[in-house]
């Protein structure tokens, strides 16, 4: 097999290697991939919130009155999610300006998104040990195990985000992109965004949605 | 001025075989190694199905104690079905699809690989289970808690979410790459309604796998936290629910059985109509069959639950017997595809036909199953185990293999001996019918699945020794098979461009395809471009390109 395969000449000289596919316009392959992506990611937070929905309902109080007053929005959480979503007008902001190909607004729309992003993840944990400190853990019971799984996949999928901004931000000092090459930057712009959106959604059950039973 | 000579062709570059095969991201070995990945797993997982079925040919336990039975018919399954099946079909997409709507590679051919090197690597730490402390996971594929939580299962379970969750990644980044493929890098002339089915059941087994894996994925973390960090997800006494783990591991697992068969039933609708020289008949029909399974395959996932007393039967039963429809309008397209055809018995075409039979009973049993008291009676009774191994293994198993026989003249360039191939089919297919259908008996009196022991009274004993001897004989079928493999690599017929006058694009490049799959493209007017080619339908004006001049068609359009 391997004998054979020398024989032929490798694909880059092949007569049909710049055989374009993709140029009928439309939608990148990286930006369709990355959307897919972010569709199975949809379906794995379904999956979370649909536990979440289903132990909450079934539990005759909610939240325990134990841990009624632990989630407070005040002084962590609000500001922390007013950055995040500032963080995705700032990563639209840079997503404009590399269209336009004005490199230095995307560059600094870039580091402050990232900036951003990284404020809000050392505020989560922060937050993480405020709650702990109080009796709030991951196995004192359901409203605990939920409250970190959801909240800790949130922050695992900003973490992601944030080193996919730090790539983009690397080579994008290395002058890699410009107002025609930058399908990486609209991808992870659209996860930034995805990643925003999860936060409100989380935002508003876990702080925001009217508890029920004895309280 | 010092002046260095810069060689004006790259030096040519020797690379040992296993670093070529480790490092590929060519489509074309990337699928070889999923078929050749899961075809070992494939004869693992029937090594623990010989055990299983060698305890329970005599009542009383010969073999294995209770513990190590749950292990292997844990192990039996979970292989068959994570490692063997699933990657097994997208072993053939990845081969198949990029050749059949003319591209040249995968979207992503890096991603690919990495899809690919998971499996091994998730196989290894299921198996891993087997050297740890309480043996590997044997709660069964299901992984029910609390049988499945910290109380009754050692690290084994541990170590088979963990190897599920990367499998499940794996299939999850190997269906966004199918999905970016089939949209983006199809030829010129090759609209979505010229698409060959293969490609359309991928398509849809895509979609499945996009949205259904990831709530799986979220199913074992959630009990990776229970059993190691004090989650409360599924342990009623602390509050949890029990039954949440069953609505999401059947919302996955639902659609995994059509993940499972529908493209085994696009490599029959390939084979169908090459083998008896006609069309596919309702391509249409078939195609939006095919999507209506997929959307239906959503609704029906309580249908596994319906003892549990916490689902709405009637519209779980009435979607249930719902899906039976789509199913049923491919069956009419695959026999009225057959019917006046000129048929050839070739090897892939018995495959073929093997799965249309099975695959028939293998519906008609489920159907039973829609009807709520019908079900209460035959739930987790060996009725069930009939059921799904005529849909998997009359059903997938034998459009595998009638893939294998079909494409391994592609793949290798030389033809499978046909008279081992039959002998194989025949032994196989008696093995496999001896093996199944004493089962539905055995269900209908009452012997319950996942037992290592039953009573000498009980009335079961003939029928589990009828199966066990069926199980070897489908176990000496893969004797020939393996025989064939290696004869045919070595001295095969050689198979040319196109041995079965097939329609679809693959076989118009050579057998092995070059790495950049095809130097020159026929004229795509219709699902069958080949047969157009073969008959005058279209003119090929510019004909097979002499190497180093670029055809109309194939001249790159600027980027």
């Amino acid at each position: 097999m391997s004998a054979e395969s020398r024989a032929v000449a490798p694909a880059e000289h092949s007569p049909v290697a710049g055989l374009a596919h993709d140029t009928r316009g439309g939608i990148s392959n990286p930006v369709l991939g990355m959307i897919l992506f972010i569709t199975s990611e949809v379906m794995f937070f379904a999956g979370l919130f649909a536990a979440y929905f289903n132990i909450r309902a079934q539990s005759p109080e909610w939240p325990p009155a134990e841990l009624a007053h632990v989630l407070q929005i005040f002084p962590l959480v609000g500001p922390a999610t007013v950055l995040l979503i500032s963080s995705s007008f700032t990563c639209q902001f840079a997503i404009w300006a590399i269209r336009r190909g004005d490199r230095t607004a995307f560059l600094r729309n870039i580091a402050v998104t990232f900036v951003l992003g990284i404020t809000f993840l050392v505020m989560q944990a922060i937050d993480y040990t405020i709650l702990y400190s109080e009796g709030m853990t991951l196995d004192a019971g359901p409203f605990g195990t939920t409250y970190f799984t959801l909240t800790g996949f949130h922050g695992a999928h900003v973490l992601g985000g944030v080193v996919m901004l730090g790539v983009v931000l690397y080579r994008g000092m290395a002058g890699q992109f410009s107002a025609r090459h930058h399908d990486a930057v609209e991808a992870t712009s659209l996860y930034w965004h995805f990643v925003d959106v999860v936060w409100i959604l989380l935002f508003s059950t876990l702080y925001l949605l009217p508890g029920h039973g004895a309280a | 001025m010092a002046t260095t000579a810069i060689p004006r062709v790259a030096a040519p570059t020797y690379r040992s075989a296993i670093y070529e095969w480790v490092t590929t991201t060519d489509h074309k070995k990337i699928g070889i190694l999923y078929v050749v990945n899961s075809f070992i797993f494939f004869l693992l997982g029937g090594l623990f199905a010989l055990g299983v079925r060698a305890e329970l040919a005599q009542p009383g336990l010969q073999f294995f104690n209770e513990a190590t039975y749950n292990q292997l018919f844990t192990l039996h399954a979970s292989l068959m079905l994570f490692l063997f099946i699933i990657p097994m079909l997208a072993g053939f997409g990845n081969y198949a699809v990029p050749l059949m709507i003319g591209a040249p590679d995968m979207a992503f051919p890096r991603i690919n690989a990495l899809s690919f090197w998971m499996l091994p690597l998730g196989g290894i730490l299921m198996l891993s289970g087997l050297f740890v402390e309480g043996g590997a996971a044997a709660a069964g594929w299901t992984s029910y808690p609390p049988l499945a939580g910290a109380a009754f299962s050692g690290r084994g379970v541990d170590l088979w979410l963990v190897a599920v969750t990367l499998i499940g990644t794996s299939s999850i980044l190997g269906a966004i790459n199918f999905l970016v493929t089939i949209f983006k890098m199809r030829a010129p002339g090759m609209t979505l309604f010229r698409m060959p089915i293969l490609v359309w059941t991928v398509l849809v087994t895509s979609v499945l796998v996009l949205m259904a894996t990831p709530v799986l994925t979220s199913g074992l973390i959630m009990l990776f936290i229970d059993r190691n960090y004090g989650g409360n997800f599924f342990d009623p006494a602390t509050g949890g629910q029990a039954v949440l783990w069953q609505n999401i591991f059947w919302f996955y697992s639902h659609p995994a059985v059509y993940i499972m068969i529908l493209p085994a039933m696009g490599i029959i609708s390939e084979v169908l109509p090459v083998f008896s020289r006609k069309p596919l008949f309702g391509y249409k029909a078939f195609v939006f069959a095919t999507a209506a399974i997929g959307a239906l395959g959503f609704s029906v996932w309580a249908h596994h639950m319906f003892t549990t007393g916490q689902v709405f039967l009637p519209f779980f039963s009435f979607m249930t017997f719902l899906i039976a429809v789509p199913t049923g309008v491919k069956m009419f397209n695959w026999i009225a595809t057959l019917f006046k055809g000129q048929l050839t018995f070739k090897t892939p075409l018995i495959y073929a036909l093997g799965f249309l039979s099975m695959f028939l009973i293998g519906g008609i049993n489920g159907a039973f199953h829609a009807v709520v008291p019908v079900d209460f009676a035959l739930h987790d009774t060996y009725f069930v185990v009939a059921h799904i191994h005529y849909v998997l293994f009359g059903g997938s198993a034998f459009g595998v293999f009638a893939g294998i026989y079909y494409w391994f003249p592609k793949m290798t360039g030389r033809m499978l001996d046909e008279t081992l191939g039959k002998i194989q089919f025949v032994i196989m297919f008696i093995g496999f019918n001896l093996t199944f259908f004493p089962m539905h008996q055995l269900g209908l009196a009452g012997m319950p699945r996942r037992i290592a022991d039953y009573s000498a009274n009980a009335g079961w004993t003939d029928l589990n020794l009828v199966a066990t001897i069926g199980g070897f004989l489908i176990a000496a079928s893969i004797f020939p098979f393996l025989w064939n493999v290696f004869i045919s690599l070595r001295s095969g017929k050689p198979a040319g461009n196109d041995p079965w006058e097939a329609n679809t694009l693959e076989w118009a490049t050579t057998s092995p395809p070059p790495p950049y799959n095809f130097e020159h493209l026929p004229p795509i007017r219709s699902e069958r471009p080949l047969f157009d080619l073969r008959h005058g339908l279209v003119k090929d004006e510019a004909g097979p390109a002499p190497a180093g001049i670029l055809p109309p068609a194939a001249a790159p359009a600027g980027h």
